[in-house]
């Protein structure tokens, strides 16, 4: 079996576990439609203005990216932490590259079924709108300014207990997501909060999105913070993973 | 022959504690290898070592020739998850399938339900399985891969005794159809039942190495207890292995062969009163073990060490 195929037989079993518990689905899969539908569409200042309207549907696109992210990496990891199946796992003739590159495909599969709605319903119900091409490369954009999110969701499931690990999961998304205007636009933030919120990635990660999507200038706070979050991040996800190695087989 | 599996002088610590200490063991294709020892005696960390789980403090563990950590050399080992955790939601034909899509050759998912009691179960998921049922499917998936070299880490704790011999049975079966396997047990009756050669260890040391025979007369001990004002004369009586004070006034004595020993007992003429006999339990017979062992054994071993887990009391 090469590496591709495992990743591929991973991830399958990785979304089947998941799809047999429907209701875990619905924080990440349909929180997102539904913000938009019911937070969104209603009102028409902001439904019927093409350029609110877009930045509406990628705010919400980023929390569906964001909050999968989180779920899936912090809950997974710190769940198998206290399950001896992981550890199998490890004992099959799969490398380790495999089942991390399965996880992350996962996710992303998941990510992309939540955001997916989101698009359909901003497409019909308001008038955001774009080019394919620029579409495609919000994408892009997302993918990149998810990874912070990705490894935010490790650090959580590597320093806790999975309880534990659900409780801060919540609190983290959702704090992440008002400061950094996913669900109430920039705009309407007091400067104090507003310059709070560019410390976020979710912040962050919108302009980047937004950028891709609609153009405009790039400011720099925007790139340095992803690269920022991404590096810090990246590092104290593995550094957790380090220690962990060692003390969870005392 | 050349060793499937070889450990050569391997140490593991976990912090200050040395769960193995200096181990070498060579496992030859073959046999069914049986390795006995009370808890903590580093079993467990022993087969994490094979499996590629763990790497030790110090020596080298080679797998089919290989380090156990690279996953190309696992392609023929086989080996089963710990405390029967299963994914809950996937159900058994699921869990068969994914494991078995790791190995090149492969056993027909019908085929090995058939062998190991599973075939009504493959549409269940496995949370809804009962604990023998999980312990089944999680031996089971060890054999899937056609491997030659298969590890049980404890494959029968917590079964009632028909569900142990119903995997027994399995287990010598696919053991006649070419695995090697190692099987560790803190029931002796468990390696009687299954085993050829058989190690010993404790204190995370083998302190036996032998066949099934020879070790079973080391470790089939019986236990002797009476009250007597002549303590030493009797410990000097042919067959007594060892004696200990206990502190009711009483002592016991540990031999091979409690039948005789009573007879010489009787026939010294050394006074005795409140004679009683039974089978040693399994870690009375460890104790024994590891005071002959060349390292002196931890005086505080633990004396309420469960009598019922004994496989001979």
């Amino acid at each position: 079996m090469s590496t591709v195929q495992l990743t591929l037989l991973h991830a399958k079993y990785n979304l089947i576990e998941t799809a047999r518990i429907p209701i875990a689905l619905i924080g990440s899969l349909a929180f997102p439609s539904l913000a938009l539908l019911f937070f969104v569409v209603p009102q028409r200042t902001v439904a019927d203005d093409p350029v609110f309207a877009t930045q509406a549907v990628i705010s919400l696109c980023v929390f569906a990216v964001m909050s999968n992210a989180l779920f899936s990496f912090g809950l997974n990891i710190s769940e198998a932490r206290e399950k001896p199946w992981d550890p199998y796992l490890r004992t099959l003739p799969a490398p380790g590259v495999a089942r991390v590159l399965a996880h992350v495909f996962s996710t992303g599969a998941m990510g992309l079924a939540a955001i997916i709605p989101v698009i359909v319903i901003g497409g019909l119900a308001t008038a955001a709108e774009a080019p394919l091409g620029n579409v495609l490369a919000g994408f892009v954009a997302l993918a990149v300014s998810g990874l912070p999110f990705m490894f935010i969701g490790i650090c959580i499931g590597y320093s806790m207990p999975s309880k534990a690990a659900i409780a801060v999961v919540q609190v983290v998304m959702f704090a992440l997501a008002f400061i950094g205007g996913l669900f109430l636009p920039p705009f309407l933030f007091a400067d104090w909060l507003n310059t709070i919120s560019m410390f976020t990635p979710s912040r962050q990660a919108r302009e980047l999105v937004i950028w891709a999507v609609q153009g405009g200038d790039l400011e720099p706070w925007v790139w340095l913070g992803v690269l920022a979050w991404t590096v810090v991040t990246f590092a104290l996800a593995l550094l957790l993973f380090r220690r962990d190695e060692g003390r969870r087989y005392r | 022959m050349t060793a499937l599996a070889s450990l050569t002088n391997v140490s593991r610590r976990f912090g200050d504690q040395l769960a193995l200490d200096d181990v070498s063991l060579d496992i030859e294709p073959g046999s069914i290898l049986g390795l006995l020892g009370p808890n903590g005696a580093g079993k467990t960390t022993l087969i994490s070592l094979l499996e590629g789980l763990r790497s030790p403090s110090s020596g080298t563990v080679r797998l089919f020739g290989g380090s156990p950590g690279d996953h190309r050399n696992r392609v023929a080992l086989g080996s089963t998850p710990q405390e029967t955790a299963l994914p809950d939601t996937l159900r058994v034909g699921e869990v068969i399938d994914f494991v078995g899509r790791h190995f090149p050759e492969r056993m027909p998912t019908a085929e090995l339900a058939g062998d190991f009691g599973l075939t009504e179960l493959l549409r269940r998921q496995t949370g809804s399985l009962s604990g023998g049922q999980k312990r089944r499917l999680s031996v089971a998936l060890a054999f899937v891969g056609k491997p030659r070299l298969v590890l049980l880490d404890e494959p029968t704790t917590g079964l009632d005794v028909d569900a142990r011999r119903t995997l027994w049975d399995a287990l010598r079966r696919q053991h006649e159809a070419g695995a090697t396997v190692v099987v560790t047990s803190h029931y002796l009756e468990e390696i009687e039942a299954l085993a050829q050669r058989v190690v010993v260890m404790a204190h995370g040391r083998v302190i036996a190495d032998d066949a099934l025979p020879a070790v079973l007369a080391r470790v089939a001990l019986r236990r002797v207890r009476l009250v007597s004002p002549e303590v030493e004369r009797i410990a000097t009586l042919d067959g007594v292995v060892r004696h200990e004070a206990s502190g009711d006034g009483t002592t016991t004595f540990y031999a091979q062969d409690s039948d005789r020993l009573i007879v010489e007992l009787v026939r010294s003429g050394i006074p005795f009163s409140e004679l009683a006999v039974r089978g040693a339990t399994l870690e009375e017979a460890f104790l024994t073990l590891t005071e002959d062992a060349p390292e002196d054994a931890p005086e505080d071993a633990p004396e309420d060490a469960s009598e019922s887990e004994g496989a001979r009391s």
